[in-house]
């Protein structure tokens, strides 16, 4: 059992196709893994049924000869993608109950290529938190533990952190996940997989429910970079529906991953080295500089200014938008509505009730920095500091063919323990933050061992709609770190 | 000229602006493919987007963006080819995003303005501005006791906000404003204009001040649903305001509700309890561009609007300015008098469509377009009365009966034997016997009574039932009697 687990994505796509194992075996392994590890919290709704006929498509696509590209994958979906049929919360109270008639675009897109649906996975609410704590179906797990503190169990990182966990946990064989400042990026790096995020547009938004719309991108969570490419190419696409949506065809991102990094020109911006960071964070740099450089690349200094000011531009940015986006949770028409004496009292019980501390904070402060007055002094001043930032990454890529960067500025913590203190929390997204805001796309790939013997993963960042060279050097990176730590926890 | 009111102190001139909501004729809403059919079953044009379903994003109908650059090109206006939509944000149960999508700084249509015709002559009103937004729902809160409900089909509707400058001196001319802002975009095709079903709404802002000052605090009323109450509110409203500030106290700038039912304005919010609407460009949506090419396209596909055709109407076909207006005020009513008068006397034309079809069309509550005499009908009878066949008595006969049964006039004329005697022997048999007939009457005339000529003229076309040609009654009458 526990070699069926051991395939990745690519080898479990080679062994359906060769029929080594079924697509209902391969799903009745991960789900059976699933019930045993429930503790972890990956998962906040598991559609078995849903899955073993899916499965049981894909094996019969499979032995006629018509298998699609991701026939019979098991994989998870962050609770954030509408999926017809199936409960659909973001992690929120707020949609108590809520059952979409439609399905989101990025997960048809899945299921048309073949997939099979595990469940939905656990979230920070309404995708905001980089620790996965704030989710009102409780915080998820780690499957890591840290050497110094066995007993405590670690988060996961956030919002994608239910994907995260269960891929590290083998309890998925891949999951997507949702980047709106580093939400698939940082996850990743805490739980010791791939995570990327791709160029904004490049996977459709449409019926994903936005937290913040200009910044929220779609992708995968995987355990390995051919793995993450693979998924890429089944979720990315033009989308009418979303007018962010780019209109480019999707490249075989697999075939991208030649490995050669001969003659690339690598930077690594200085404004990324922070005083006071964990120095083995610096050492891991480090290391991954001498990978690259001993491959053939070339490694440039490069200055990106205006990288100290993309935390509390995102800041701004996110939560003015969400403060609009989240306006639809309102009792009217779906999800939890607490009776009150009258409209205006309905209102408040039910967003009293229905969001948690963490969402209530980003709408007080995106309604702030949007309300008369403050609006030139906040919100249109971060609207031109994220236009510096993109220059930035304007122009170092007239330089440079990628950027070479920490994912976060820590290994994973224990649960609740930055909780009481929002400031620390936010600083978790300092080194995701800045492509987030550009719009360019990155990855994290999982390259050393903190001193904990917590994974600490390494970002690419690449020029837009580039994903094939972030892939290619992701991948490189990758064969080099060798990574091959196993959590303790998970299947 | 500007419309004084007498108050205590002097006298004072009202301000208006206006701000009209016109919805947009398309089949589908501005960012959803739902229908938009006025007066469907509630809810039955719900999109998921309509209804704010998470994860729901809007897309622009390029038909919308086509029909507001002909309205801006209709009202004379600078087109943008960059603009923005923004969120504009507020609760409320029949608005599901929770903000509705409008354009705020960057509109699609720039600077503009609209000619008038008042009683004192023509009168240029400036256009600031006409945005793209979407409609809300509807509350309905009369079908339960404690409950209400909410019907979404208007919900993402498309309207045009055409915001007026603040030139309108009277409700006159506020009345004549929105007359011809509806006329144009009826012309267009661009809006159906009707008042009634709400397809057009208007925001009037109302101040006053002593001539020459500067403008005073104003205040908004909205959602006045038909041009009467226009200007019925702003009389009332300027009497009030001036009321008020004669009695020594301020206006308050506020938001006012025009009650039909009384025929007065009463206060609904207040500023201090204004919304704060943080609008910020809806990040959902790319900036709205087009290319010059895409304006010009619609500008050389326009309709000849209501000035252009009046004009003509007066030099080609040398009607008064009075008829012309009326003609043109509706592009229906301008297309069916060009196709009743192509050919035949253009003022006799516009007579008989003025006062004999719509006087009996009004009568019967009927619009032209339900009209039982087609254009092409109506001018058959003109030629009759122009070549001499009947006389312009006849043919209100002849127009009673062609009402009532859509026949052609001439087949009327035909079978009801009403062709006019034009034959000069057979009328000087009835004026000879007329004359013989009333010797005292003709004695009377000739010592002088001349209001008697038109006995004579009457007692005539009596005796051929009206069929007499009446230029060669006047003229044998003359004759004899002289």
């Amino acid at each position: 059992m526990s070699s069926i687990l051991d395939l990745d994505l690519a080898s479990a796509r080679s062994a359906l196709q060769k029929k080594e194992v079924s697509a209902v075996e391969l799903t009745e392994t991960y789900l059976s893994v699933m019930s045993s590890n429930d503790h972890l919290n990956c998962y906040i709704t598991s559609t078995p049924e849903k899955a073993l006929d899916m499965a049981s498509k894909s094996d019969h696509r499979i032995n006629s000869g018509d298998a699609l590209p991701l026939d019979g994958i098991p994989i998870a979906i962050k609770d954030l993608f509408c999926t017809d049929g199936v409960l659909t919360t973001a992690g929120s109270h707020i949609l108590n109950g809520f059952i979409p008639t439609y399905e989101s675009s990025v997960t048809e897109n899945l299921w048309e290529h073949g997939a099979v649906m595990l469940g939905k996975c656990n979230m920070d609410e309404f995708a905001m938190g980089s620790a996965n704590t704030t989710s009102y179906f409780g915080a998820v797990e780690n499957p890591w533990r840290s050497d110094d503190r066995q007993k405590s169990p670690l988060v996961p990182g956030g919002s994608s952190g239910g994907s995260a966990s269960a891929v590290a946990s083998r309890l998925a064989l891949a999951a997507t996940g949702t980047d709106t400042g580093g939400s698939i990026r940082q996850p990743g790096s805490f739980c010791g997989i791939v995570g990327l995020k791709p160029t904004y547009g490049r996977c459709s938004r449409w019926g994903t429910i936005a937290f913040a719309s200009s910044l929220d991108q779609a992708g995968p969570l995987t355990r390995t970079v051919r793995d993450a490419a693979i998924m890429l190419k089944a979720m990315a696409g033009h989308d009418p529906k979303d007018s962010t949506s780019a209109n480019l065809q999707v490249p075989d991102f697999e075939s991208a991953l030649t490995n050669d990094v001969r003659g690339l020109r690598i930077g690594v911006p200085r404004e990324y080295l922070l005083d006071g960071m964990p120095s083995e964070i610096e050492k891991l740099l480090e290391t991954g500089i001498e990978m690259l450089r001993t491959a053939g690349a070339t490694i440039v200094d490069v200055s990106m200014p205006h990288t100290k000011f993309a935390l509390p531009t995102y800041y701004i940015i996110a939560p003015a938008e969400a403060s609009s986006n989240l306006a639809r949770y309102d009792g009217v028409r779906y999800g939890l509505r607490i009776e009150g004496d009258n409209l205006d009292d309905m209102y408040e019980k039910t967003r009293s009730v229905g969001f948690g501390a963490e969402v209530k904070r980003r709408i007080l402060i995106g309604t702030y920095v949007l309300s008369a007055g403050y609006y030139d002094a906040y919100y249109l001043k971060a609207q031109r500091v994220r236009s510096l930032i993109k220059q930035d990454f304007d122009l170092v890529f007239d330089n440079v063919d990628v950027l070479l960067t920490p994912t976060a500025p820590s290994d994973a913590f224990a649960i609740g323990e930055n909780d009481d203190d929002p400031i620390k929390m936010y600083l978790n997204d300092i080194f995701t933050v800045p492509a987030s805001l550009a719009g360019v796309p990155a990855i994290s790939v999982p390259v050393g061992l903190s001193k904990n013997k917590l994974p600490l993963g390494l970002q690419i960042i690449g020029k837009m709609f580039d994903e094939e060279l972030v892939l290619r050097v992701g991948g490189a990176l990758e064969g080099m770190a060798g990574f091959k730590s196993r959590p303790a926890g998970g299947a | 000229m500007v419309q004084l009111l007498k108050g205590e102190t002097g006298e004072w001139e009202i301000v208006i602006g206006l701000e009209v909501h016109a919805q947009v004729s398309s089949e589908a809403k501005l960012f959803s493919s739902a229908a938009t059919k006025f007066g469907a079953e509630p809810n039955s044009q719900v999109s998921l987007v309509d209804a704010a379903m998470p994860g729901m994003l809007p897309v622009i109908n390029k038909e919308c963006v086509r029909q507001a650059i002909k309205t801006g090109l209709g009202i004379n206006a600078k087109i943008n080819l960059f603009s923005v939509f923004d969120r504009k944000n507020y609760f409320y149960p029949d608005l599901p995003q929770g903000y509705q999508i409008s354009q705020f700084k960057q509109p699609i249509v720039g600077e503009g303005f609209l000619e008038i015709e008042v009683s004192d002559g023509a009168k240029k009103i400036g256009i600031e501005r006409l945005h793209l937004e979407q409609d809300a729902g509807k509350s309905i809160h009369d079908q339960h006791p404690s409950r209400s409900f909410i019907d979404l089909n208007r919900s993402g509707v498309a309207l045009m906000e055409i915001v007026s400058k603040p030139d309108i001196r009277s409700g006159e001319e506020a009345g004549a404003y929105l007359k011809k802002l509806r006329s144009i975009v009826r012309y267009l095709g661009t809006c159906d204009g009707n008042m009634q079903e709400g397809s057009l709404r208007c925001d009037v802002n109302v101040s006053v001040r002593k001539p020459g000052e500067e403008l005073g605090t104003r205040c908004e009323i909205k959602n006045v649903n038909s041009i009467r109450f226009v200007q019925q509110a702003i009389e009332y409203e300027a009497r009030r305001q001036i009321e008020i500030i004669e009695d020594g106290h301020l206006i308050n700038q506020e938001t006012r509700l025009f009650d039909p039912n009384r025929g007065e304005t009463r206060s609904m919010r207040s500023k201090e309890e204004a919304h704060d609407y943080r609008y910020f460009p809806d990040p959902d949506l790319l900036p709205l561009k087009f290319d010059d090419a895409l304006v010009q396209a619609i500008a050389s596909d326009m309709p000849e609007l209501p000035d252009a055709k009046r004009t003509r109407f007066i030099e080609e076909y040398e009607l008064s300015e009075a008829d012309a207006t009326l003609l043109v005020e509706e592009r229906e009513t301008a297309e069916f008098y060009e196709e009743m008068a192509a050919g035949r006397d253009k003022k006799l034309s516009a007579n008989w469509l003025g006062t004999e079809l719509f006087g009996a069309l009004n009568k019967e509550g009927l619009s032209l377009a339900e009209s039982p005499i087609t254009a092409e009908s109506l001018g058959r009878l003109i030629e009759l009365i122009s070549d001499g066949t009947i006389s312009g008595r006849i043919a209100k006969d002849v127009f009673v009966d062609m009402f009532e049964s859509g026949e052609d006039a001439l087949d009327i004329v035909e079978r009801k034997g009403l062709t006019q005697i034009s034959d000069a022997g057979a009328i000087l048999e009835l004026v000879e016997s007329v004359i013989s007939d009333n010797a005292s009457k003709v004695a009377e005339f000739r010592n002088g009574k001349d209001k008697l000529f038109g006995f004579f003229v009457g007692q005539v076309m009596k005796k051929s039932q009206g069929k007499a040609n009446p230029k060669l009654v006047n003229n044998l009458l003359k004759d004899k009697l002289g």
